[in-house]
């Protein structure tokens, strides 16, 4: 694998680059250096707002300015847009559906050294259940410019997660496709189907190839878009393996664990295991090391995978 | 202010608090008292100094009104009935399944309404974001909102002070409804939100008073707003909660009740009901 580029910094480079072509206005939280979003405020200072230390403002006053028809990226770390700004992205974002795309960085526990506070891990879960809201969580440097994109030329809200920590690019930018709400199929099988996203599908890929090793043939399929979610690909693919395990650096419970359950239970209900934190708190360590701990490896995504085949013959 | 413009506006606040009391009589619920203490603000606005037209409600360089205080939805459905960008009829629907007129404003259903509010400290922040908008296209239009004095106990209220002084947003001007009263009691005794005036002066803003049931100090209070430049504006507006219905006027009670059979007749009757 190539490079390694975090989510975030691809996400700054890209509204710098989309900034040509497309009239919208970037907002931060007193983060722009963390976020990358200095990126942009070089290149179009004008329109770049910096809001303080104030996120219940920023994503109300970002209703505003999208109340007269602009565009608006709101950008701060995901636990203070997400869960901060919770009930503003709601009734003054969601509920009017005006387009303010939420640029949410430093999610998940690969935060690191700042700690649990820093750490967001019910983002998703929180974001998912608005009515309307579109939420993102991107792989890698190519995907994340593709779903700065489609947030740009989406009619509405939409939650993009970004990471702090620079993650492998295994995307090929000259064959890489984005369509959201479209799940990505990156190998067949058909013993098991690893569902992933965000940096988890790396790892998804790697337990993959750990499995083949012991003759277990795995599906692995990205989800970038966790709403709205590809129902149609989960579903036809867990018809075929039988088996699922989701992945994702966010608590097991209300994200992409928990959006494939209710797309299975209510169209083929198949044994299931969830790699993510097990409704706990982060704490404060090396990136590599939290991952290990809070069980969200390519070691750990096997064993899960084998822990659902085995729940099949039941 | 010539006497016949201050004749209209007087015989529209009339209509505007009748109609109060009879979206609030209707939907047996919602708020006629901070409602009818904003009656003459907007019709100072709607009808005299704000840019805009019912038949275009979206036109672009209008000027904007946000209802902070979204409970009082009653007030501003009822002025922009009367203005015209919908039948006064729907009025009786308020609150109800089928109507467009929800408990709390709603942009994606009510023409004229600029911004769906309701919780308290919001819609200052988006007429905040109008303003910052307009500043960015270069537009000259202006944005108005109107706040509670207990709405401002909202800590997200002071961050869009500090916004609007930070941003020199001078196309901004609100009023703060003085009225003295919140649901629990004396604003002064729940939480204490005065001196407001002292509070945005040192925020940066520029400040100023009126006399929210009187039109040529409403009148001033708006020119002087609009002839202040880098600054955004306050309007400590005196007002009397429930202002027009004898038994409404300085009640915390009436906040957010409705009136019986009887109440509703008598009120009507003292709004010049025929």
């Amino acid at each position: 694998m190539a490079d390694k580029i975090a989510t975030r910094e691809a996400y700054g480079s890209a509204l710098a680059e989309f900034g040509d072509k497309y009239d919208f206005v970037v907002m931060d939280a007193d983060l722009s250096k963390s976020t990358k979003t200095d990126t942009f405020k070089k290149k179009f200072p004008e329109r770049f707002i910096n809001m303080g230390i104030a996120e219940a403002n920023m994503i109300t006053t970002a209703a505003g300015i999208a109340s007269c028809g602009k565009t608006v990226f709101a950008s701060s770390f995901a636990m203070f847009a997400s869960g901060r700004a919770f009930e503003q992205v709601r009734n003054s974002v969601a509920y009017p559906h005006l387009n303010v795309k939420i640029g949410a960085t430093h999610a998940g526990i690969s935060v690191g050294e700042d700690g649990a506070t820093h750490q967001c891990l019910e983002d998703i879960a929180l974001m998912r259940a608005l009515p309307g809201m579109v939420v993102i969580s991107p792989a890698d440097a190519i995907e994340a410019r593709a779903a700065v994109l489609a947030a740009i030329e989406h009619d509405g809200p939409v939650y993009l997660r970004f990471g702090r920590l620079s993650v492998p690019v295994y995307n090929d930018p000259a064959t890489y496709k984005f369509e959201l709400g479209k799940g990505i199929v990156l190998s067949e099988g058909s013993d098991v189907t690893i569902i992933a996203n965000g940096l988890l599908v790396p790892e998804a890929v790697n337990a993959a190839e750990m499995l083949k090793a012991d003759g277990i043939r795995a599906e692995v399929i990205n989800i970038h878009t966790i709403k709205p979610i590809d129902a149609e690909l989960i579903t036809k693919s867990v018809s075929k393996t039988g088996a699922v395990v989701t992945c994702e650096e966010h608590n097991i419970i209300g994200g992409l664990g928990s959006a494939v359950a209710e797309v299975l239970c209510e169209n083929c209900p198949a044994p299931m295991e969830r790699i993510g934190a097990k409704d706990k708190f982060g704490k404060s360590g090396k990136p590599a090391a939290l991952l290990k701990m809070y069980e969200m490896t390519a070691d750990d995504i096997a064993a899960a995978a084998k822990r659902a085949i085995k729940k099949k013959t039941k | 202010m010539e006497q016949a413009k201050k004749d209209k506006l007087a015989k529209v606040a009339q209509n505007i608090r009748r109609d109060i009391i009879t979206e609030v009589y209707s939907a047996s619920s919602g708020h006629p008292g901070g409602s009818l203490g904003t009656a003459d603000i907007l019709a100072y606005l709607y009808f005299e100094e704000m840019n805009v037209d019912p038949k275009n409600p979206k036109m672009a360089d209008r000027d904007r009104f946000v209802m902070s205080k979204g409970h009082c939805a009653p007030a501003l459905y009822a002025v922009l009935a009367e203005r015209g960008y919908f039948p006064v009829e729907d009025l009786k629907g308020f609150r109800s399944i089928d109507s467009h007129l929800e408990g709390h404003p709603d942009m994606k259903k009510v023409p004229g309404v600029d911004m769906s509010t309701g919780s308290l400290g919001q819609g200052v922040c988006a007429a905040g974001g109008m303003a910052m908008a307009g500043k960015l296209d270069k537009k000259d239009y202006r944005v108005y909102a109107i706040l509670g004095d207990g709405e401002i106990e909202e800590g997200q209220v002071w961050e869009a002070a500090m916004f609007a002084a930070q941003y020199n947003l001078d196309n901004l001007t609100i009023f703060v409804d003085f009225n003295g009263l919140q649901i629990d009691g004396d604003i002064t005794k729940v939480m204490n939100p005065t001196p407001i005036d002292k509070k945005f002066e040192a925020f940066g803003w520029n400040v100023l008073t009126c006399d929210a049931h009187d039109f040529d100090s409403i009148e001033a209070a708006v020119s002087a707003a609009k002839a202040t430049k880098g600054k955004p504006t306050a309007i400590v507006a005196k007002s009397v909660k429930g202002k027009g219905v004898s038994f409404m006027e300085n009640q915390a009670g009436w906040h957010g009740k409705a009136p019986n059979e009887e109440e509703y007749n008598q009120a009507m009757k003292e709004l010049g009901a025929e």
